[in-house]
């Protein structure tokens, strides 16, 4: 992620690590927004946010689906439909026009943060 | 008016004509008149002695129920002809005159009982027709032995039957040794000590001289050398003759030794009659095997339409079968009768197997081949005999034990002709098989239901298969049987791995033999094994990641995202107080409810947070989980039994209730399902699932590997009359087996269908133990029963799982706003699919 743009975010507090779960993900509210966060940890990024709504269904689903690795690219697959989700563009690999939107995300002093921009 | 076809005859090459014709351009330009002796349509008699095993000739029935109510043909049951009259064109029966264009004799033989004085006794019985079978089952009522006369490969068969009604079996055979057509003096020596060892008592070189009433049994058979046999009941099965009574009256021409006459297109010595199968005689020779049979039918129907091409000179009569439970296996010139036939033989007594080679005198051609105690060699041989496939240097590799244990050699299915002979009873080459692919067949099945190869006796399923997956690689695409991109294993190889290794995590095993982070196919499928093999809580924090999410939250999650609950209802046996107490869940958390086909109750709608206070309600109320959710027992299915019902015969519910508590919890390749009927009736359709349990007066018969479903399976009758102990053995080998050796995602139907050796081999598996596996398979089905939890007590129980069940971790309410539900019929269900600015 770029300098200039990281600089610009607002973040804010949406858990603690203790929420989160190894290899897999929880939702989160972030405002009006349910967002999808996914820890990797020991990898070189550890933490994805994605939108937790799977556009072919409507339903807040995706947080709940299983992580998938191809090639160094890591996907969630839709628990309803199968679909796979870019967890660093929110593109969906099997119908790439179709995506959920993207966040910034860190964790400061244990806590996990989204930045307020949309970066996606 | 439409021209006139009449077949005489509904056996197995009969039907076959039938099937034939009724596929032909001409088909629509005749009615088809077949008429049939016996009262009930085509069936299988090559397996005639499975109707002991059944019960019922159900299974056994040729073709479609609804093959002979096509427009068009007329199935005549129980309605003989009587006479044949050339000139008018007509043949007679008991109802009445029906003219011919076109006369097909297919009357086959019928069973040769020697000139003995006394054959005409009561229990004298032969071995043909299933009515024949209900005669030898009378007989065998208050009997306890019985006697075949005839160690053919019929009399064998008859044997089997005789000792599947738990009669003592005697054999007596003329010749020095059984199976003197297909075997020499070493293999048929070696066959009856295989065969005596099963309990079966073999007489041989004895001719009986009468038959007269008994001083202990009912008959006293009086043999040449003065020595005598008392028993029950007779069998006679030394050999057959064509059935040509009708045909030799009506003046066609007959064979030297009998039969009828026919040329190479089957057709009689009068134009308008053909015959075919084994009432018929071409070059004097009879042809006793279904195969050749369904040539003829096949170049019949062709001669009718008008293609001469196709011709009938000869059959090969090799053979290859299980009798008794002993591979036994008969090529070409198996005897070495040809001018310089040269041998290979190879015996060993210790592993009771011999086989022998029989090769042209420059060595270079098989020429025939006998095997005994192992037909695994029986394929290959095959195709180098009927080919003329070019020997290898050293011939005797080819019967030779191979030192490294990997069995029998194969031929590569490259080697093959195109024009070679794969399955000779519906005449499928490898030519046919390529055909198959051009046209778009993908899979062995898409083979068998375009080809019909390996669908009539099945002998050649192993050999079809070689050459399916050789062509495929040949196209150059990639038979992968890999289970995704992170393990080039099959599921079977990681559940031996992970056992053997005493694997724990996903981590390990991927770390181990796999690459990369895994997936949706291989994390499920291992968490499966891992829980197939350990039995840990699906929620320990290494398994969590790997669950599909229904197993992650231990419910089913349906379209908006909301989820189901369902409670275990074993047997679907509830008291009207935990009934009411479903009902009073599922009022208060506005659930919608259904009763579902498994005999329990699903309530639908409830959001993640609701799930464990749900939960906490219906195990304060002393429900389970149901595992609707997993790869796992689903529910046993159950009728009321001999409890309630008039017609009950056991108590169907208290054993659908124990096998329900017994397998609940257990992790499979996919879901399981199990019934238990209390009678006959089978009310509790058994016979649709994973396990079928249906009681008898004795006890219980054991169903296994059917389901419904998108391609419903009727499943296999596996055991009968078994007591609760054996019973329940059985299942745990059949679904510990299962466990082991399926893919992922493959239900027992279709992972019995692509077992190699199909039913009997799981079989011998189960009953017989031939892998030494069954001790294992029990124990660890114990460990299994042994370790079981209630997986929602456990997480109601436990703060840190019972965290994963909030919608948004940061907000202590679901908002149910956005799951938009509607009223139909007085409950709740999902509303179309909403907007953002609805939901704001």
């Amino acid at each position: 992620m770029n300098a200039a743009l990281t600089a610009s975010l607002q973040w804010q507090n949406v858990c603690h690590r203790k929420d989160l779960v190894p290899h897999s993900g929880i939702a989160v509210m972030l405002g009006k927004e349910p967002v999808a966060v996914f820890w990797l940890p020991g990898h070189d990024t550890e933490l994805y946010a994605i939108g937790h709504t799977d556009p072919f269904s409507g339903s807040e689903v995706l947080a709940h689906g299983i992580l998938c690795e191809s090639q160094g690219i890591w996907s969630v697959a839709s628990p309803l439909y199968k679909q796979h989700f870019r967890l660093d563009t929110g593109r969906c690999i099997e119908t790439p026009d179709v995506g959920v939107d993207v966040w910034a995300v860190r964790m400061e002093q244990d806590w996990v943060q989204i930045g307020k921009v949309l970066i996606g | 008016m439409k021209k006139q076809l009449v077949v005489i005859g509904n056996g197995m090459v009969g039907h076959h004509f039938a099937e034939q014709w009724m596929a032909s351009e001409m088909a629509a330009d005749y009615e088809l008149h077949v008429f049939a002796e016996e009262n009930q349509r085509a069936y299988d008699r090559v397996h005639l002695s499975e109707y002991f095993e059944q019960q019922s000739s159900a299974h056994l029935q040729l073709g479609d129920d609804g093959f002979y109510a096509l427009p068009g043909i007329h199935l005549h049951l129980n309605e003989a002809v009587i006479t044949l009259d050339r000139e008018a064109k007509s043949v007679t029966t008991a109802q009445g005159q029906y003219s011919y264009d076109t006369l097909v004799f297919a009357t086959g033989s019928y069973p040769f009982v020697p000139p003995i004085d006394g054959r005409e006794l009561d229990h004298c019985c032969v071995y043909r027709t299933l009515q024949d079978l209900d005669v030898i089952r009378a007989s065998a009522q208050g009997a306890t032995r019985g006697v075949v006369v005839g160690g053919g490969l019929l009399g064998l068969e008859a044997a089997n039957a005789l000792r599947m009604l738990g009669l003592e079996a005697h054999v007596v055979e003329f010749a020095p040794r059984l199976m003197p057509v297909q075997l020499d003096s070493d293999a048929g020596s070696l066959l009856r000590t295989k065969i005596e060892d099963l309990g079966v008592k073999v007489h041989t070189e004895k001719t009986t001289r009468k038959i007269i009433p008994g001083d202990e049994q009912r008959l006293r058979m009086c043999f040449a050398d003065e020595t005598y046999l008392e028993t029950d009941l007779i069998v006679f099965s030394a050999g057959i003759r064509p059935q040509d009574q009708l045909a030799r009256e009506a003046g066609l021409r007959l064979g030297e030794r009998g039969g009828i006459a026919v040329d190479q297109h089957c057709r009689t010595s009068d134009p308008s009659i053909y015959a075919i199968g084994e009432c018929a005689v071409w070059n004097n020779q009879q042809y006793g095997l279904v195969a050749p049979g369904y040539t003829m039918a096949r170049v019949a129907a062709a001669h009718m339409i008008g293609n001469v091409g196709t011709t009938f000179t000869g059959a090969d009569m090799s053979t290859k079968l299980k009798l008794l439970g002993v591979d036994v296996g008969s090529i070409g010139d198996a005897h070495g009768a040809t001018p310089g036939a040269l041998n290979y033989r190879y015996s060993n007594e210790i592993e009771g197997v011999y086989r022998r080679l029989v090769v042209s005198a420059d060595g270079s051609k098989l020429l025939g081949a006998i095997l005994v105690g192992d037909n695994s060699y029986y394929d290959t041989l095959l195709q180098y005999a009927l080919n003329g496939i070019e020997l290898p240097e050293y011939p005797e590799s080819l019967i030779l034990p191979e030192s490294s244990g990997t069995g029998a050699p194969s031929l590569g299915a490259s080697a093959l002709p195109y024009e070679a002979t794969l399955c000779s009873c519906h005449n499928v080459t490898k030519g046919d098989i390529c055909e198959a692919m051009n046209d778009g067949a993908v899979s062995l099945s898409d083979i068998k239901s375009m080809t019909k190869a390996a669908t009539g006796c099945g002998g050649c399923a192993a050999m079809v298969k070689t050459v399916f997956e050789s062509e495929l690689e040949a196209r150059g695409v990639q038979v992968d049987k890999s289970i995704c991109e992170h393990f080039s294993h099959t599921r079977q190889e990681l559940f031996h791995l992970v056992k053997v290794e005493g694997i724990q995590t996903f981590d390990e095993l991927i770390e181990r033999h796999g690459q990369g982070g895994g997936c949706e196919i291989c994390k499920p499928a291992v968490a499966s094994i891992l829980a197939s093999v350990w039995n840990e809580h699906v929620h320990e924090t290494k398994h969590l990641p790997l669950q599909d999410t229904n197993d992650t939250f231990m419910a089913n999650m349906q379209k908006n995202g909301t989820y189901s609950v369902v409670p275990r209802i074993p047997g679907g046996e509830i008291t009207p107080k935990m009934l009411i107490k479903i009902g009073e869940v599922g009022e208060k958390y506005n659930l919608y409810t259904k009763i579902t086909g498994g005999q329990r109750i699903d309530l639908f709608g409830a959001t993640l947070d609701e799930l464990p206070l749900i939960w906490e309600e219906l195990i304060a109320a002393g429900f389970e989980t149901g595992h609707a959710y997993g790869k796992s027992l689903r529910t046993v299915k159950s009728c009321i039994g001999d409890t309630w019902c008039r017609y009950g015969v056991q108590d169907s519910m208290t054993m659908a209730i124990r096998l329900e508590n017994r397998y609940k919890g257990m992790r499979s390749p996919h879901k399981v399902k199990m019934a238990v009927s209390g009678c006959t009736r089978e009310c509790a359709e058994a016979q649709s699932k994973d396990i079928g349990v249906i009681a008898t007066e004795n006890g219980w018969n054991l169903y296994v590997c059917g389901n419904g479903g998108m391609k419903p399976r009727h499943a296999d009758l596996f055991a009968t009359d078994l007591d609760d102990e054996t019973l329940i053995r059985y299942i745990d080998r059949v679904l510990m087996f299962y466990v082991y050796t399926a893919d992922r995602l493959q239900r027992t139907s279709v992972w019995l269908e692509n077992l190699q050796g199909g039913l009997k081999y799981l079989k011998e598996v189960v009953i017989e133990d031939s892998l030494g596996l069954a001790e294992e398979l029990e124990t660890r089905m114990q460990h299994i029963v042994d370790t079981y939890q209630c997986e929602w007590k456990t997480a109601i129980n436990d703060s840190e799982k019972r965290k994963r069940f909030r919608s948004y971790v940061n907000a202590s309410e679901p908002r149910k706003a956005r799951i938009q539900l509607i009223e139909e019929r007085g409950q709740l269900i999902p509303a179309r699919m909403i907007t953002e600015e609805e939901v704001a």
